[in-house]
């Protein structure tokens, strides 16, 4: 039995380059507990990591419940062309016949069945004895790249927490989604086991041409897995949209606190090895970026982040300074922070020639990277939008 | 023994027997739904099925025998309906036994049932398992030594039921007569020859079946491959 998916003959994983895109999905759903009220509008693309993030309690896991249909909130879910929840039709598609993979915290693996028969529990019922051949051959692929083809025959009870998860991820795109929702899947780990997974996630992102929706409190898994994030806050939607874009706006740090800062695609151009350290091209744009050498080869894409705590500006540039990660830039906006004595400074580098004042970040004139500065700094700078200003970048974090 | 004592014997066996499995067949939707529900009726239906472990078992034969009699609305009913009258048939002593055994049924399902956490069941929804599939590839598995412990213990308070039996059955050779009638009349008659064979055959039987129990429950029973609805 196909459920009620259409089912179409590609396989999602491996898609080359330029195959179709998943289906989009598109949620209202408001739902009241209490004094809690969740209302939420979602247009999520039809590729790649869709993060939900926000602090606990803010409705995402609700989010994502009502997406499965294991929680019934008032509103519409849609995949593409499917319609799982209309409540102005009243239509409602039950949790089994919506051709989505779900991935929990705790794992939830069957506990009376081996990790095989956790596996094939769900194939076998997404497709008919005829099919299942295709949907076998998927999963031992899926089985090769989350690396569990050791643990086939062992009871779940006897596997790691990240053997565990990496089983339920499996066992959960055994049925051929379209659609595969996570539910903070690293949150049981500790530290040790969440790096050891964290690498076969993006793998994942990587080869899946589903969408994939992902929930988590924890800004540094979202920010390495995820191409468009979703901020939420107390049952509302603060932000939707890409993730570097969203990341470079100053009017979200609030939300974001100690932790905002821009994420920046850049790809390793030169190793320096008598000081151990890497050249990074940021952005297309020659934006060069020294960066503690990581055994990374030439040529590879890397995604970075830079907080906006470790980024100071100066008028002019400075050549006595220790950092020597300098840009030139453009000052965008300047926005009040968390802290009445700071405030939050977006500045726009490595564009070539003169930049919009107050464009969108990243818009092929260059990259945005935010600075917090104290208040009184900003005012003894004399700082002003549209200013020609010097990033310091003291610190990057590199995230693959 | 005497042939009225083996068949009281084979009556007990069929009786314990078929009231075992009526008991499975409506304890577990019952222990199942009483599990899960948050109805505010639960309270009230927990105690309904606990009732017969607190009541004297006479009180309770007490009542259905005016339920299932000739003015009862129960005996009403089963005449209306070609049934005959059920007091002093083995048939009312199904139907009795089945009440007061309920509680050792419903209870112990209930806990294992309760012990599933709904994460697994939800994860069985979120790969294409329906409601019925599920409660036969999850529910039924993981409830296994809970089912085997509601098994036996229904099959043994049955065997062991005396006061709604004599209440609702009477004591009838072949027909109601059962085990504990049988060696309350050997006693009666001071017969405690035959008194000590039956008694003893049951504190084996007895003994037998309740470490066989914690036997299969204390070994972790898994299976490889999921056995399909």
């Amino acid at each position: 039995m196909t459920g009620a998916a259409p089912s179409t003959a590609r396989n999602p994983l491996r898609a080359p380059l330029g195959a179709p895109l998943g289906a989009p999905l598109r949620a209202q759903l408001r739902t009241q507990r209490g004094a809690f009220l969740l209302d939420v509008s979602l247009e999520l693309p039809g590729q790649g990591v869709s993060a939900l993030f926000g602090p606990s309690g803010c409705g995402k896991t609700t989010v994502l419940r009502a997406l499965a249909g294991l929680y019934r909130a008032a509103g519409q879910v849609a995949l593409g062309d499917e319609v799982w929840q209309d409540d102005t039709r009243g239509l409602w598609t039950p949790t089994h016949q919506r051709a989505l993979g779900y991935v929990i915290q705790e794992a939830a693996l069957f506990p009376h069945l081996s990790v095989s028969a956790n596996l094939q529990y769900g194939l076998r019922r997404a497709a008919a004895a005829p099919q299942r051949a295709v949907l076998q051959h998927a999963l031992d692929e899926v089985i090769e790249l989350l690396g569990i083809g050791a643990l086939l025959a062992r009871r779940p009870t006897t596997l790691s927490g990240g053997e565990r998860q990496r089983v339920a991820i499996a066992r959960a795109l055994a049925t051929r989604p379209q659609l595969l929702l996570m539910d903070e899947p690293l949150a049981a780990l500790d530290a040790r086991r969440k790096a050891e997974l964290l690498p076969y996630l993006a793998r994942l992102q990587r080869s899946l041409c589903i969408p994939i929706v992902y929930v988590s409190h924890s800004l540094d898994e979202v920010v390495q897995l995820a191409d468009h994030l979703v901020l939420m806050e107390a049952g509302k939607v603060l932000a939707s949209g890409p993730l570097a874009q969203t990341l470079a706006r100053v009017d979200l740090a609030l939300a974001l606190g100690e932790q905002a800062g821009v994420v920046l695609q850049a790809v390793v151009a030169e190793r320096d090895a008598g000081w151990h350290l890497l050249r990074l091209d940021v952005a297309g744009v020659v934006l060069p970026l020294w960066v503690r050498d990581g055994g990374q080869a030439i040529g590879q894409a890397v995604r970075l982040r830079v907080l906006a705590r470790d980024v100071s500006l100066a008028t002019a540039p400075q050549p006595d300074s220790s950092i020597g990660n300098q840009w030139a830039g453009t000052l965008e906006a300047v926005a009040d922070d968390g802290h009445a004595s700071s405030v939050l400074v977006r500045v726009c580098v490595g564009a070539q020639g003169p930049a919009g004042s107050d464009s969108g970040s990243g818009s092929g004139s260059g990259v945005a990277v935010l600075a917090r500065l104290t208040r009184r700094s900003c005012q003894h700078l004399g700082l002003q939008v549209g200013q020609v200003v010097w990033v310091q970048v003291k610190t990057v974090a590199l995230l693959d | 023994m005497t042939a009225a004592d083996w068949t009281a014997v084979i009556l007990t066996a069929q009786l314990a027997g078929t009231s075992t499995l009526v008991l499975l067949l409506i304890g577990t939707p019952m222990a199942w739904w009483l599990a899960r529900t948050r109805s505010p009726l639960k309270p009230l239906a927990a105690a309904v099925v606990t009732l017969p472990l607190v009541l004297p078992p006479t009180v309770v034969g007490f009542y259905l025998l005016l339920l299932m009699g000739p003015q009862g609305p129960v005996g009403v009913a089963t005449e209306a309906l070609g049934l005959g009258r059920l007091p002093f048939t083995f048939g009312g002593l199904v139907v009795a036994s089945v009440l007061c055994s309920l509680p050792f049924v419903v209870q112990p399902l209930l806990q294992a049932f309760e012990a599933i956490p709904e994460q697994t069941l939800e994860a069985a929804a979120t790969l294409r398992a329906g409601p019925l599939d599920r409660f036969f590839s999850v529910v039924l598995p993981l409830a296994r030594p809970g089912l085997l412990t509601a098994t036996v213990l229904g099959f043994a308070h049955t065997v062991g039921e005396f006061g709604v039996v004599l209440m609702i059955g009477g004591n009838i050779e072949g027909s109601t007569r059962v085990l504990s009638v049988a060696l309350y009349d050997h006693v009666e008659a001071a017969d405690f020859a035959a008194a000590h064979r039956l008694a003893a055959g049951m504190v084996v039987f007895a003994v037998v079946v309740v470490a066989a129990m914690y036997a299969v429950n204390r070994r972790p029973r898994e299976t490889d491959t999921e056995a399909r609805a």
